[in-house]
């Protein structure tokens, strides 16, 4: 700035010096929230709870939704006829008004998931998205050649194995039942649970037993 | 209530075949262009949501419409698929944007 010469000797507010200034958006979503709170609409801890309850969710939820659906065949039916409710059942509420569709992964059909518009993902299970899921080239892509975009992150689809894309564009969300994977019988569902990635879950890979454990025994 | 009672009858059932409207209308939509005109098939009925074109401007009294889930198979989406011919795409529909195919 060719007006500000005077001596760095003061702090001037919200200009940090580890931070850089708030953009468009952050002052918008500021101002919005400043606004909402003075209108008496929201409280400052109702904000502060939401974010918490966002933070609170990680993919080890929908690995116990897994794991579970894994070992318990009932259950499992539960969670395909009715995803919200089955995740419910064991304390994972939908908190954002969304409702929870699994798909589950067969010998003969592969499930993977995207929101073409935007970013729409299973946070009441999941927690926040990945960057990459969030990523146009991801976006545009996987809904067009999947089995290319597939074996970029090392999942090659066998040919004779269906595929199918869903694009999460509106009030659905989407969670992948992966395949259990062989030589894992012998597992607590505890131990599954430890297998299951959040990328198995969006469907952008498959479970797998650590490298070097025995297969069948524990390791 | 009658207009209610109405909207919450779908006008689809699954299996239905079915185009997506080719259109290109202002302001707020959740119907991507890689599907307008497209044709595919009912998938599942779903309820009825608000809807994103009316919500997207504060207008949501009475704004609830029917969505679905919509199957399209690849080769009819991308003339150049090169993925096996049973491979689909599904995605969420809302009925304004579906026509009987």
């Amino acid at each position: 700035m060719s007006d500000h010469d005077h001596d760095h000797d003061h702090e001037h507010p919200g200009t940090a010096k580890d931070e850089a200034l708030p953009g468009y958006y952050a002052i918008l979503e500021i101002s919005v929230r400043e606004l909402l709170t003075e209108a008496g609409l929201i409280t400052a801890d109702e904000h502060r709870r939401q974010i918490e309850i966002l933070d609170s969710r990680s993919p080890a939820l929908g690995a116990k939704v897994v794991a579970r659906a894994w070992v318990d065949p009932a259950y499992k039916a539960r969670l395909l006829a009715d995803g919200s409710a089955a995740c419910e059942e064991l304390g994972v509420t939908m908190y954002d008004n969304t409702r929870l569709i699994v798909h589950e992964n067969t010998d003969e059909l592969h499930n993977v998931v995207v929101c073409t518009l935007c970013s729409c993902y299973p946070r009441p299970v999941l927690g926040l998205p990945p960057d990459w899921y969030k990523n146009k080239q991801y976006r545009a892509r996987v809904v067009k050649e999947p089995r290319a975009v597939l074996k970029e992150f090392g999942t090659v689809i066998p040919e004779g194995v269906e595929i199918h894309v869903h694009d999460s564009n509106a009030n659905m969300r989407y969670l992948i039942l992966p395949q259990r994977p062989a030589g894992s019988e012998k597992l607590t569902e505890a131990e599954l649970a430890g297998l299951v990635t959040r990328d198995a879950m969006i469907g952008v890979t498959t479970v797998k037993l650590p490298v070097g454990a025995s297969p069948g025994g524990r390791s | 209530m009658a207009a209610a009672t109405q909207a919450s009858r779908p006008a689809f059932r699954v299996g239905d075949r079915i185009r997506i409207s080719d259109r290109t209308p202002v302001g707020h939509y959740r119907t991507p262009m890689y599907v307008r005109g497209k044709t595919g098939h009912i998938e599942r009925v779903l309820d009825l949501f608000l809807d994103p074109e009316a919500e997207g401007y504060g207008r949501n009294e009475g704004a609830e419409i029917r969505l679905y889930r919509v199957r399209f198979k690849q080769r009819d989406l991308w003339p150049d698929y090169t993925g096996g011919p049973e491979d689909e795409l599904q995605i969420e529909m809302y009925e304004p944007w579906l026509e009987r195919a």
